[in-house]
């Protein structure tokens, strides 16, 4: 058993850690709240090879392992969660043309997405479907050609720079079962038909932008159909899934670290009746809950990233870390803001944004009671995992 | 164009670890880093190689038991391969002793057309390395760049002062030291921590250098550490209180000082 980091993966971590203390914790605050675009920090994460950690190296990218993957998303979340937003899609749909795509395909735009010149996001979600990703309504219909195709998709997380999206349609509307005729478009940003509606208002998860597409008669060339063949979509789209939790748990993971820094630094400066508050064991029992509960959620996120990593299914695995780990991160947040007593409700400290954006791991990449149908599904199928 | 730069591997200043009571020296058998101070030299000589259009980046160091992590994140920044001395023979070395086997270890590293240092370590502070490299080597010194350029077979460099900078050049190869904080030293890339792994680390004993082990280390020591004591924690400052006049009170507390 080893349950240790390999030396590239450290170096790795304590890159972005040393990247996220310099450029990212400094103006988080600021720019949240303000709603300024991180212009700079994207550059630099573009500079840095950030945008193909998914890419195969092949096509310029580093084909990183899902452990990798998880450090990166957990060290930019400390920072700030929205950050990791900026890669997060981007990621999954880099794995989706890698994986899924023609020859075509891959050599057309995985090069481009890696180096960042090119940017991508994922439109599974719709206004009435979500979880259950059959019941979607956009609808494709090929002329000669090209498709048209006609729908809303919600929830689009950097729906405007996104070039291609890839997005989820139904091919054959009337197929039975709905997922065989279900297939997967590459659009372009310049497609006609193609609109970014509006920008959908949120509680957290601010710097990417996150919006509503509506697909009115868009033409798309045939050609860009995922993989070339019609009924693949919804088996592509629930590819990536596991890593997709993976990520998210690890991005709970870095919001939970986050609040309990901030907790034990400010628990230990705070006064109250002559001493640090942090002297007092209703205080204590508090830090050592949410730093035993942010270590568990950290070991369990590796523990799945590491079966994926060896080719095994994790689809159990994934989404009890991705469950836990996004109730650690909201627990974590609720807690520090409890111990930061009525600073920790201005907005002049870190723990609100903490407190905002964790409700956002608990919905994203499968709401947790979707997650526990999952879980208790492997559990019937496969039995009890133990190692 | 081909730079050679000195960089420090030591202990990380966020957890430096401790003193070693009997040789009074910061014990080195922790895990060490690239010096901060060094980033900045390793940064210009990768620019001054970029806009040379050709040559290479070699990084010469010295440390206990074969460590490269410091190594590694200039390699990963860019630098093309490093030069490491690492002999038991080398614990105790004065700055004298360390520039001895810092010249021997650059002319191992090849032809350079320039050798950059940072002006001190951020652990040890002699401040005294480059200028006894260049002594002992012959070559031309210059120290406290801000700024460096290299035409032809001229270095010009801008040396800063306290009231600005003096423009000072020399023919090369010479070592010019470098001021911490002029440039912003670039992040390695993924892709260049993946690459720094297969990047060639030359490791050499004292012996390989040609140098006698005595007059290095504890043994060739030319200064000894008599005390080492903790600084003294720094006095409470004045607290002025603000009854509408602060200010006045301020200013009058500056000039007193002369800085204002």
């Amino acid at each position: 058993m080893e349950l240790e980091l390999n030396e590239e993966q450290r170096q790795f971590r304590d890159l972005i850690r040393q990247f996220t203390n310099r450029e990212v914790r400094p103006v988080a605050r600021e720019m949240e709240q303000s709603g300024t675009y991180p212009t700079r920090i994207v550059e630099l994460m573009a500079e840095m090879g950030l945008f193909g950690l998914t890419v195969p190296t092949e096509f310029g990218g580093l084909g990183a392992d899902t452990i990798t993957l998880a450090l990166v998303f957990e060290e930019l979340s400390r920072g700030w969660m929205g950050i990791a937003g900026m890669i997060g899609s981007h990621g999954m749909a880099c794995k989706l043309i890698a994986q899924h795509g023609t020859e075509a395909q891959r050599d057309l735009y995985l090069r481009e997405l890696a180096s960042g010149r090119r940017r991508s996001g994922l439109a599974l979600t719709e206004p009435d479907a979500g979880s259950d990703l059959q019941g979607i309504k956009t609808v494709a219909r090929l002329q000669g050609d090209h498709y048209v195709v006609s729908g809303t998709k919600t929830w689009i997380t950097n729906a405007r720079h996104s070039d291609p999206l890839p997005v989820l349609v139904k091919t054959d509307p009337d197929a039975s079962p709905a997922h065989s005729g279900m297939s997967i478009l590459l659009v372009a940003a310049d497609t006609p038909g193609l609109l970014v509606t509006r920008d959908l208002g949120k509680l957290g998860y601010k710097g990417p932008e996150t919006c509503e597409v509506v697909l009115d008669d868009a033409v798309v060339p045939a050609e860009n159909l995922l993989g070339g063949i019609e009924g693949k979509g919804m088996s592509q789209a629930i590819s990536g899934l596991q890593t997709g939790r993976v990520n998210i748990a690890a991005r709970g993971v870095g919001v939970a670290h986050r609040a309990l820094e901030e907790a034990l630094s400010y628990t230990q400066e705070r006064e109250a009746f002559g001493r640090p508050v942090a002297d007092f064991q209703a205080v204590q029992m508090r830090l050592a809950d949410m730093a035993t509960k942010v270590q568990a959620a950290r070991s369990l996120t590796w523990w799945a990233a590491d079966r994926l990593d060896r080719g095994a299914d994790a689809a159990t695995e994934s989404a009890m870390a991705k469950l836990f780990a996004s109730e650690v991160a909201l627990e974590a947040s609720m807690e520090s803001m409890r111990l930061h007593g009525g600073y920790g409700y201005s907005t002049e400290f870190e723990v609100e944004r903490l407190y905002r954006d964790a409700p956002m791991m608990v919905i994203g990449e499968g709401t947790n009671d979707i997650l526990r149908t999952v879980i208790t599904k492997g559990l019937r199928n496969n039995g009890i995992p133990e190692s | 164009m081909n730079v050679v730069v000195c960089v420090k591997q030591i202990p990380d200043p966020a957890d430096p670890g401790a003193l070693d009571p009997n040789t009074k020296t910061l014990k080195r058998d922790v895990k060490l880093i690239l010096d901060e101070s060094d980033s900045y030299g390793v940064e210009m000589a990768l620019q001054l190689v970029d806009t040379a259009g050709g040559g290479e980046v070699t990084l010469v160091s010295m440390a206990p038991n074969s460590e490269v992590g410091g190594l590694r994140t200039a390699l990963a920044m860019g630098a093309a391969k490093a030069v490491l001395v690492s002999d038991e023979a080398l614990a105790g070395s004065d700055a004298l002793g360390t520039s001895k086997v810092l010249a021997k270890a650059i002319e191992r590293a090849g032809e350079a057309d320039l050798i950059i240092t940072a002006t001190e370590s951020s652990d040890g502070y002699t401040g005294t390395v480059p200028e006894q490299i260049a002594e002992l080597m012959g070559l031309p010194s210059i120290t406290f760049a801000k700024s460096i350029a290299v035409e032809g077979g001229t270095v010009k460099v801008q040396r800063q002062t306290e009231a600005g900078y003096d423009d000072v050049e020399a023919p090369t190869p010479a070592v010019v030291s470098v001021t911490a904080g002029v440039v912003e030293p670039r992040y390695p890339s993924f892709k260049g921590i993946m690459a720094a792994k297969s990047k060639p680390v030359d490791e050499v004993t004292v012996a390989d250098l040609g140098i006698d082990a005595s007059q290095v280390g504890w043994a060739g020591a030319g200064q000894e550490i008599l005390e080492i004591a903790a600084a003294e924690e720094r006095e409470a400052g004045t607290i002025v209180e603000d009854d509408g006049e602060g200010f006045q009170k301020i200013v009058d507390y500056l000039a007193e000082l002369k800085v204002i």
